[in-house]
C-alpha cells in the first residue's frame, strides 16, 4: 500500500538524516501554534469526559516535549522533520507500554469539513502507523480527528493554515 | 444583466418579540424586480402582539430579490380590501401587484389573516390566500400568506414559513464554544438546541422537520445524534469506534445515511435504519467516502478521493453495480445535496483557486458556479428548490448565504456575533 511504503520510506530517511546528525531547520516549516493546547487550557469543559490528560503529562526532552506533528497542504506523509518527533516519542511509548497516547488529527479550514474530518483521521492514522512499525503496541494508541473543526491557530492564511494541520500527540493518565 | 440592488432588510424589533439574530442583506437582485405595494392590513384583534403582518409579507417578497415593495408613505390610499383597489391608480404609479388584507380574531382565539391580491395591469383580483393560525404563531402564518403570493405571482411556492438550523461558534481558538440554532428561515424566532465547547457539526433535517441529527464531539470522540425539535430529547445514534459523521436523512425518514471510519480510519458509507440500528454497509473503498445524501429515488450520492481528489459518486443500495462517479469538471467537489425534483446536483466545488457554491445539471452534466467568495461551503437546497443557502465568508467571519438556482440573486444573512456556519433548509411543513 503505499501509504505504507510512504511512511517506511520517511521513516528511512529520517533514520539516515538522524544518523548523519541533527536535521537541518526547514525555513517553512510552519510556526507552533500557540501552546499549550485546548485539552490543557483548564479551561472548564463542562461536557467533556475531563481528567484524562494534562499539560504536565508525558515525558519531557527535547523531541518528547514536541507533541505536534505538522503536514504539507492535502497531505498525510510525515515530513523528514516530523519524523525525528514521531521517532523519539515511539521510542519512548516502546519502553513504556503502559502509557497510551491520543492522536489526534486536524485539517486546515479550506473545503469541505465532512471530508476534512477524513483528512485529519488519515493523518492520525499516518502517525499510529509509524508509531506502531516502530514497536508500539496497537493497544496504547488511539486516534480521533477533529478536521477543521478545532483549529490551533485563527486566520485564514499560509501560516495559520500550516499550523492547524496537524497531529496532536496527547499522553494521557 | 443584472444589477447590485443595495436594499437592507433589517428585522425590525417591531415585527417580531423572540429576537432575531441573523440580518438579511441583498448582495445582489434581478434588474427589473416586480414593482408591489403590499398596503398596511387592516387588525381588528388586540391578540396579534401588534405584529405588522404586512411588513412581514414585505420583507419576505423583498427577501427574494424579486421583488421591489412600494414604500407606505407614497401610498396615497390604503385600502383593505380588492374591491377598494382603484386599479388604474395604481398602475399610474407604476405598481403592478397591490396586496391588501385583513388579521382577526376567530371565536376560538385564533388569529385569521385575509389576503388578496390585484394585478393592476389587468385588473384581475386573486383572492384566496388565507392563513389561520394561534395568535403566538401569526408570524408563521404570514409566512404562510407570503408563500401563497409568491406563487400567484412567480409560478414557484415560496419558502417563507420554513425553518433552518445552523452551527455557531463563539470565542478564539482553542476556546471555542459551539451551538447549534434553528431558526425560521428569515433569522428570526432562533432557538438554540444545543451548545459545547467540544465541536458541533454536520446539523440535518428530518424530512417531516421535527427532528434534527447532528454529530457532536461532546464525548471527545465524535457521536451521531437525533434530537427532537419540539421536546429537545436527544438520543446518541452512533459511537461506533473512530469517526461516526456526516449523518442525513433518508427521503421516508427511516434511515440515516452515515459516515463511519472502525478503528482502522477508513471512511467507508452505511445507511444506519433508526428503528433497529441496523447497519448496511454502502461503500468499501480504501479512500475517503463521506457526506451521503440520499436522493427522492434512493440513489446514495456521495463524496470519495478514490480517485486521488475528492469527487461525487452515486451508487444504488441493494445493487451489485459498483459507484460511479458523476463529477467530472475541476479537481475537487465534495458535499453533494440533491433538488427536491431530482434533477441538480449542488456541490461544493474548487473554482479559480476558491471554494465556491456550483449546481451541475444531472442529465447532461452542465456546471454552473453560484457563488463568487473565497471560501464557501456547505450548500442546501430550499424544498422549493428555487434557492440554495451556504455558508461564506465576510471580514475574516464565517456568514450564512443564499443564492437563486439561476445564479442571479444572492443575498447574505450576517449574525450579531460570532461565526454562523453549516446552514440546512428544512422541509415544508405541514
Amino acid at each position: 500500500m503505499t501509504m505504507k511504503n510512504l511512511v517506511s520510506i520517511s521513516a528511512l530517511l529520517a533514520s539516515l538524516t538522524l544518523l548523519a546528525g541533527c536535521p537541518a531547520k526547514k525555513p517553512d516549516v510552519p510556526p507552533p501554534p500557540p501552546t499549550p493546547t485546548s485539552d490543557t487550557t483548564g479551561v472548564e469543559d463542562p461536557n467533556a469526559t475531563v481528567g484524562d490528560t494534562d499539560a504536565s503529562m508525558g515525558p519531557s526532552g527535547e523531541l518528547l516535549s514536541k507533541r505536534i506533528v505538522y503536514f504539507e497542504f492535502d497531505r498525510a506523509d510525515i515530513t523528514a522533520d516530523s519524523q525525528t518527533v514521531v521517532n523519539a516519542h515511539a521510542a519512548y511509548l516502546a519502553k513504556n507500554p503502559a502509557q497510551k497516547v491520543r492522536l489526534e488529527g486536524h485539517a486546515d479550514e479550506r473545503g469541505s469539513r465532512e471530508y476534512n474530518i477524513g483528512l485529519g483521521e488519515r493523518r492520525g492514522q499516518a502517525v499510529r502507523r509509524a508509531l506502531a512499525l516502530q514497536g508500539v503496541a496497537e493497544t496504547q494508541l488511539t486516534t480521533v480527528s477533529y478536521g477543521e473543526e478545532r483549529p490551533a491557530a485563527a486566520g485564514s492564511d499560509e501560516q495559520a493554515y500550516g499550523a492547524n494541520r496537524r497531529v496532536e500527540i496527547v499522553y494521557l493518565k | 444583466m443584472r444589477k447590485l440592488a443595495t436594499c437592507l432588510l433589517l428585522l425590525s424589533a417591531a415585527a417580531t418579540p423572540a429576537w432575531a439574530q441573523l440580518r438579511l442583506t441583498i448582495t445582489e437582485g434581478v434588474t427589473d424586480p416586480i414593482p408591489i405595494a403590499v398596503v398596511p392590513f387592516s387588525r381588528a384583534v388586540p391578540a396579534d402582539g401588534g405584529l405588522d403582518v404586512a411588513e412581514v409579507i414585505q420583507r419576505d417578497l423583498e427577501s427574494t430579490g424579486r421583488f421591489k415593495a412600494m414604500a407606505r408613505n407614497d401610498m396615497v390610499f390604503k385600502p383593505t380590501t380588492a374591491a377598494e383597489v382603484d386599479s388604474p391608480g395604481w398602475k399610474q404609479q407604476r405598481v403592478d401587484y397591490v396586496v391588501v388584507g385583513r388579521v382577526s380574531a376567530q371565536a376560538d382565539g385564533q388569529v385569521r389573516i385575509d389576503a388578496e391580491l390585484v394585478n393592476v395591469l389587468t385588473g384581475q383580483r386573486i383572492s384566496g390566500p388565507y392563513s389561520v393560525v394561534a395568535a403566538s404563531k401569526l408570524r408563521n402564518g404570514a409566512h404562510r400568506v407570503a408563500d401563497v403570493l409568491y406563487e400567484k405571482i412567480i409560478g414557484v411556492k415560496g419558502a417563507f414559513a420554513t425553518r433552518i438550523a445552523y452551527v455557531s461558534v463563539d470565542g478564539k481558538p482553542p476556546a471555542q464554544r459551539y451551538e447549534l440554532y434553528v431558526a425560521d428561515a428569515d433569522g428570526a424566532n432562533r432557538v438554540r438546541i444545543l451548545e459545547s465547547r467540544l465541536p458541533i457539526m454536520s446539523p440535518a433535517w428530518s424530512p417531516d422537520g421535527e427532528w434534527s441529527a447532528y454529530v457532536s464531539f461532546e464525548r471527545r470522540v465524535s457521536a451521531i445524534f437525533v434530537q427532537h425539535r419540539q421536546s429537545g430529547k436527544k438520543t446518541m445514534v452512533s459511537a461506533r469506534a473512530g469517526i461516526n459523521g456526516a449523518p442525513s436523512y433518508s427521503p421516508d425518514g427511516k434511515k440515516l445515511a452515515i459516515t463511519l471510519s472502525g478503528s482502522n480510519g477508513n471512511l467507508d458509507i452505511y445507511l444506519l435504519e433508526l428503528a433497529t440500528n441496523q447497519l448496511t454497509r454502502l461503500t468499501d473503498d480504501p479512500g475517503i467516502d463521506t457526506e451521503a445524501v440520499v436522493a427522492r429515488d434512493g440513489t446514495v450520492y456521495f463524496t470519495s478521493d478514490r480517485s486521488g481528489a475528492p469527487q461525487i459518486y452515486r451508487v444504488t443500495p441493494g445493487s451489485t453495480e459498483r459507484p460511479k462517479r458523476v463529477t467530472f469538471t475541476g479537481n475537487y467537489n465534495a458535499r453533494p445535496r440533491i433538488s427536491p425534483d431530482g434533477k441538480q446536483l449542488a456541490m461544493l466545488t474548487q473554482a479559480e483557486g476558491a471554494y465556491r457554491i456550483a449546481i451541475q445539471d444531472l442529465a447532461n452534466g452542465a456546471v454552473q458556479v453560484l457563488s463568487k467568495g473565497r471560501q464557501e461551503e456547505s450548500p442546501s437546497f430550499a424544498p422549493n428548490g428555487a434557492m440554495l443557502i451556504f455558508a461564506g465568508r465576510e471580514r475574516g467571519q464565517g456568514v450564512l448565504q443564499t443564492v437563486s438556482v439561476d445564479g442571479q440573486i444572492s443575498a447574505r444573512l450576517d449574525a450579531d456575533a460570532g461565526e454562523v456556519r453549516e446552514p440546512v433548509w428544512g422541509p415544508f411543513l405541514p
